[in-house]
């Protein structure tokens, strides 16, 4: 079956920041809608449906804040979703929004959502409440050692050091100092994240991201109305969404299907959105590639699952220049999640600034000649993955 | 211009209830100091800690499978942050692969110096064997029991 094509023709994204005091939650869900609006240049009439992404509710502080959102994305008498797959959600939500447009529901369908994690500057301890009550929650687990231990076992399988993560830390710093909308911007160096606190270890505070807030909104709409109405667009070609089981003692040992050391299920979005979007070799034909990774060892096991490396090599090929910008695979030019987490639209952001890439409209920060990219989400305990190809 | 914030506070309290699978499985623990897994017969992995149904399979596990003390660690982390509402840092914990088991089992390592992370976690490192330590008093609980290397 043919899936038909989606578009993508407006994007709004906030500078984002540990807070913002001058803006409540919907007012700042409006600024990201705002400013999508502004960039399709279409009216409100014109909305159909809209897909609302937002993350686990404590995050915000809110019992489900899509409820005071509605009215920022002016939902009154509209088809309304809200859409939580974690870190994930953001990819979620416009995989949603696409199937609305590509099932033939809607025309035009907004994707919007913000968060203010730094409001509450404790996402370690809310998000120790993700994990099961009955076996696993007495034990201190959060994002932050949940993902260590995954660097442990992927230092194990293939001899990550402590240093080839500051180097993924220096690169992104690089980018984000380029993209006026990341969080955290100033240049490092090796040796200042290597002297940066130990959070867990081999996680330092350097390797991590930060908490923050801001806004993002995307509008999609069918291939018809685009052309009907002569819009300037890029495409969402690819769609892949894979799941990985919950217990994190099942992917080590024996018998496991997927080992924590990597991203299998993320490998299966990413292969799955290559499927549909044509691609045989990612690492020829994809020019540029946003990949959602919160700490610097996730970077490696992401780069792996979306074909950019072999397992175990993307380190190497890190330390060669191949993931800079200038490089031949430019990942994560926006400086990606490890410089920006506002973590209900984080997934989104990572498609947005694809489709920027692609548009040719990133800025500073702009792959030369980029024509097709990969964006990716990882939710849960890494656990719900989504992956997007976007073209110009 | 003044900007005013306000200032919430969640303090909920829940009572979960375990289920037939894991009141069985902290019983055991509690009263006999063992640790068991349960079998899916379908794929033949013993499931540790012990579910009612296998994830891969979707039956439901039979038989139960006395899994430990010995064991050797599959990962660990050692947290040197204070979270609020967490344990007083450093701490080191992780998963182990009791013995007879398929699915590894998460728990904190004890007795190890942390002061100097990068020499603990050669202690901690993958495919180090450790022993099950059973705390003096237990109340049927995932703390009743923990990891410490082998001599």
């Amino acid at each position: 079956m043919k899936i038909p094509k989606v578009g993508i023709i407006g994007i709004g994204q906030s500078h984002f920041k540990a807070k913002r005091q001058d803006a409540n939650y919907p007012e700042l869900v409006r600024e990201a809608v705002k400013l999508a609006m502004e960039d399709a240049k279409i009216d409100f009439d014109e909305i159909e449906a809209i897909v609302y992404s937002l993350a686990p509710d404590a995050l915000l502080g809110i019992g489900n804040a899509e409820r005071l959102g509605v009215d920022a994305v002016s939902a009154k008498n509209k088809r309304f979703m809200r859409i939580n797959t974690g870190g994930s959600t953001g990819i979620s939500s416009l995989a949603a929004a696409h199937s609305h447009i590509a099932a033939g529901a809607c025309d035009v369908v907004l994707v919007a959502g913000a968060d203010k994690v730094g409001e509450c500057g404790d996402s370690q301890t809310i998000l120790n409440k993700i994990w099961d009550p009955t076996y696993e929650r007495a034990l201190p687990l959060g994002t932050i050692n949940m993902l260590a231990m995954s660097a442990v076992r992927y230092m194990h399988k293939y001899g990550m050091t402590e240093e080839d993560m500051a180097q993924i830390v220096v690169k992104n710093r690089a980018h984000s100092a380029l993209n006026p909308h990341a969080h955290l911007r100033e240049l490092t160096s090796v040796d200042e994240v290597m002297k940066s606190r130990m959070i867990s270890w081999p996680i330092k505070l350097f390797d991590a991201c930060p908490q923050s807030s801001g806004g993002c909104s995307v509008i999609l709409a069918s291939e018809k109305y685009i052309k009907d109405r002569g819009l300037d667009a890029v495409w969402i070609t690819g769609v892949g969404h894979s799941t990985e089981s919950y217990y994190l003692g099942d992917r080590m040992g024996k018998h496991f299907t997927a080992d924590h050391a990597d991203a299998h299920a993320l490998s299966e979005a990413c292969y799955k959105s290559y499927k549909m979007a044509g691609v045989v070799d990612p690492l020829k034909e994809i020019d540029v590639a946003e990949l959602y990774s919160p700490f610097s060892n996730t970077e490696f096991h992401a780069i792996e699952a979306a074909g950019l490396a072999k397992l175990g090599q993307s380190p190497k090929m890190l330390s060669e220049g191949y993931f800079k910008i200038g490089g031949p695979n430019p990942v994560n030019p926006s400086g990606g999640v490890l410089c920006t987490n506002a973590i209900a639209v984080t997934a989104m952001v990572r498609v947005a600034e694809v489709a920027l890439q692609v548009w040719g409209r990133a800025g500073a920060h702009q792959v030369k000649g980029a024509k097709k990219g990969i964006a990716s989400g990882n939710g849960g305990d890494h656990q719900f993955f989504g992956a997007m190809v976007v073209e110009s | 211009m003044e900007l005013l914030t306000r200032t919430e506070k969640w303090d909920i309290t829940y009572r979960h209830a375990l289920g037939e699978v894991a009141s069985w499985f902290y019983t055991q623990i509690r009263d006999h100091k063992k640790i068991y897994g349960k079998k899916d017969f379908k794929s033949n992995r013993v499931l540790v800690p012990p579910r009612a149904f296998s994830d891969e399979t979707l039956e439901p596990t039979k038989d139960w499978v006395e899994v430990g003390p010995e064991g050797v660690i599959e990962c660990f982390t050692i947290v040197y942050q204070a979270f609020k509402n967490l344990p007083d840092p450093p701490y080191a914990f992780g998963y182990v692969m009791l013995k007879g088991a398929d699915t590894a089992i998460g728990g904190y390592f004890k007795g190890i110096d942390l002061t100097d992370g990068a020499k603990a976690a050669k202690q901690l490192a993958i495919g180090t064997p450790v022993i099950t330590r059973f705390a003096e008093k237990r109340v049927g609980d995932a703390l009743d029991f923990w990891f410490e290397v082998k001599e």
